[in-house]
């Protein structure tokens, strides 16, 4: 169990600079995720965490201890990479002791760790096992026994289930989560799978670019989303986006897209005209005859119990999710209803949101 | 008519059967989906027609002509692989051109041009021409290998994949572009997966396959709703349908010889009130944001069920269960309708 925090954290390589400079901490057994699309400085983060990076500039602070300039060896932390390195020659005893043989344990005290961490993993009736013969969740299982196996104070993983299959990953994932309740840890994950993210994580970070949009809870994050990064990057499928050129006042509870009054959330800021955006998930987006806001459908996706139905708009493409007994023609012209409470407003230019009833409530990040 | 028929098709490399007694017809126009796990004789069978392996038994027909003793470039199909092979030296232009351009084929530079063009304009990547194909994003490049079998007009498109290597949001955008393209042209594709959503959002029709056989062939609608058996129900639906042992239900509520227990999370109700019905414990909630996984312990078996976000439930509570819609299934996991016999 441990507290990690970082304040103020940088780096730079040559002209590029990866991380701009984030603060957040973990709390003792949480289990934080960093989510973010490939370069978005999510593995450097972890990797300054982990002491495998130093910092251009900023602090990390382990349990009140500053770490900043320690090396990865003199910090209680184990890593799990992507790509699980097992050693071929060794077996699955071998595999799992080998950190504790490297810092020269008694050879009582590893054999009790190691069939103490197999138990764990469930994977004790594999001990003797060659890892070559092993199938791909067993090995991932392996890795993460030789990481839980010194007992650290935090974990750190990078994308540890990327390399397996999408009906593979949503079981180990469950997986891990639980083994995380069960051992007390603390621990900080990096993905770039929403779904992943949302699965286990307490509390997620969203970078983009060197820098953190977002700290929340996966509900939070995905009712409250602080930018349209986060909006579009969270949910399968994402928000969908309709642009409108308008001024807003405080108070306001109705724009007009493409001439149609639309309820919102109730405004809590003034607006000079120009471009904003209004965000609607799938699942708050119906038909209704009656409604003044039109579009023309242009695919209908069957997902068993559900189906998703995209419709183009004259102010942009929208995705709603219905049920799959709705008979939907493509190329039909449709009336569409938003959810009012749950529709978000964001500066198009910017890409921040604007403050409303929804977000007034929550805790942002 | 029927562009593609496989008659009683095996393949074995070795001791494994690969694909075994395969009868398979693709109708003109349509879009066919194989899903499967790795090793279900998917690709196999995409090949067996592409001529890229020759089966130990069976025929092969295309367009009504036998091409089971054909060489692939006798065969009128056009194939994509799962990682995009471009040529790296060439234009995007070029790239297109390049199945048109090939000495077998013979086409004067005025009908391809118009055809590349043509097929640019419907991958979205006319502005694109010009480039060399190592400047594409990944999404791009993938399109413009798509746009090289489209170019073409052969009986049939054989697709292993193609969007696998992509990520998933660019994935759901060539999804919905692929199936647009597929009923704006009319063509025919064989497509092989082993995502579920892919086949369920394409395909006019699914294969299940397993362990090189095709377990149920019909609409994504039939499959899910009416799967044949405890394997096809638990291939579609995420999370997957909960199958639960008929020993811990009441057994006045079973029809005769059923073992198994199907119910999708969509169709187990949880409310903490009283009244019959199974009893379960709440061991903890999944928040995906639209909805709550709830994952529960009925006695020893585990169960995932859908719940609104806004219902407040935590790890502990008791609840009570009642079942919609459920599948019943026999020793052999076979489906039974609720009078016994075989749906």
């Amino acid at each position: 169990m441990a507290e990690i925090k970082l304040e103020f954290v940088a780096k730079t390589f040559g002209t590029f600079t990866a991380v701009k400079g984030v603060n957040f901490a973990v709390d003792h057994g949480s289990f934080f995720v960093i989510l973010g699309p490939s370069g978005c400085g999510k593995t450097t983060t972890l990797r300054m965490m982990a002491g495998l990076e130093l910092p251009t500039s900023g602090r990390i602070l382990l349990d009140g201890e500053d770490v900043t300039a320690l090396p990865a060896s003199a910090r209680d932390i184990a890593f799990v990479f992507q790509l699980f390195a097992l050693y071929p020659h060794m077996n699955v005893r071998q595999n799992i002791g080998f950190p504790l043989r490297c810092q020269n344990y008694p050879r009582a005290e590893i054999e009790k760790a190691v069939e103490e961490a197999a138990k764990l993993l469930r994977i004790d009736h594999l001990l003797d096992r060659r890892v070559g013969g092993l199938s791909g969740g067993d090995r991932q299982r392996v890795a993460l026994g030789r990481a839980i196996v010194r007992r650290p104070k935090a974990f750190l993983m990078d994308e540890p289930l990327g390399a397996l299959d999408s009906e593979f990953r949503r079981l180990m994932c469950g997986e891990l989560r639980e083994l995380h309740d069960r051992i007390d840890a603390t621990s900080v994950y990096i993905t770039h799978d929403q779904l992943e993210a949302m699965a286990m994580a307490d509390r997620i970070a969203i970078m983009n670019g060197g820098l953190i949009e977002q700290i929340g809870t996966p509900q939070e994050i995905y009712d409250r989303p602080r930018t349209m990064f986060v909006a579009d990057f969270i949910g399968a499928p994402p928000m969908s986006f309709l642009g409108v050129h308008t001024a807003l006042r405080r108070g306001d509870r109705t724009i007009k897209i493409d001439g149609a009054p639309v309820e919102v959330p109730e405004l809590f800021e003034d607006r000079a005209e120009g471009p904003f955006a209004l965000g609607v998930r799938p699942e708050n987006v119906s038909f209704a005859d009656s409604s003044d806001l039109r579009g023309r459908v242009i695919g209908a996706e069957y997902l068993g119990t559900t189906q998703i139905v995209t419709v183009t708009t004259a102010s942009g493409q929208i995705k709603a999710r219905l049920p799959s007994a709705k008979m939907v023609q493509v190329g039909e012209t449709v009336g569409l209803k938003l959810r009012p409470d749950k529709l978000s407003l964001f500066d198009a230019t910017s890409g921040q949101v604007l403050s409303s009833a929804l977000y007034a409530g929550g805790k942002g990040g | 008519m029927a562009e593609i028929s496989l008659l009683d098709v095996s393949k074995r490399f070795g001791a494994v059967g690969a694909v075994r007694e395969l009868s398979l017809s693709i109708a003109d126009g349509e879009f066919l989906v194989l899903l499967g796990p790795t090793g279900a004789g998917k690709t196999t069978t995409l090949r067996l027609i592409a001529g890229l392996e020759r089966p130990d038994a069976g025929r092969v027909m295309i367009r009504g002509r036998d091409v089971t003793e054909h060489v692939p470039a006798e065969r009128d199909v056009a194939f994509v692989f799962q990682q995009y092979s471009l040529y790296p030296h060439l234009t995007v232009y070029d790239n297109l051109a390049f199945p048109l351009r090939s000495p077998a084929r013979r086409m004067d530079e005025g009908f391809i041009r118009r055809r590349v063009q043509q097929v640019a304009e419907l991958l979205h990547i006319e502005r694109k021409l010009g480039n060399r194909a190592t400047a594409l994003s990944g999404g791009e490049m993938q399109r413009v290998a798509i746009g090289r079998a489209l170019v073409r007009e052969p009986a049939v498109y054989l697709m292993d994949e193609p969007l696998s290597s992509l990520d998933a949001k660019l994935r759901a955008e060539l999804r919905l572009e692929l199936k647009r393209i597929q009923r704006e042209l009319g063509t025919t594709i064989l497509y092989v997966t082993h995502d579920q959503i892919e086949a369920m959002t394409m395909a006019d029709r699914i294969g299940v396959m397993n362990e090189g056989r095709l377990i149920q062939l019909g609409t994504p609608r039939d499959i899910f709703e009416r799967p044949r058996n405890a394997y096809v129900a638990s291939r579609l639906g995420t999370p997957s349908i909960n199958l639960i042992p008929a020993a811990l239900l009441a057994r006045d509520w079973l029809p005769p010889g059923a073992q198994t227990v199907g119910l999708r999370t969509e169709h187990i109700r949880i409310s903490a009130t009283d009244g019959p019905g199974p009893r379960a414990r709440v061991q903890w909630v999944e928040h995906l944001g639209d909805q709550n996984h709830v994952h529960l312990n009925l006695d020893t078996h585990s169960l995932v069920t859908l719940a609104d976000p806004a219902q407040d439930l935590k790890a502990g509570d008791q609840v009570r269960l009642e079942f919609m819609q459920p599948h019943f299934f026999d020793q052999a996991g076979d489906r039974i309708a609720t009078d016994g016999v075989h749906a």
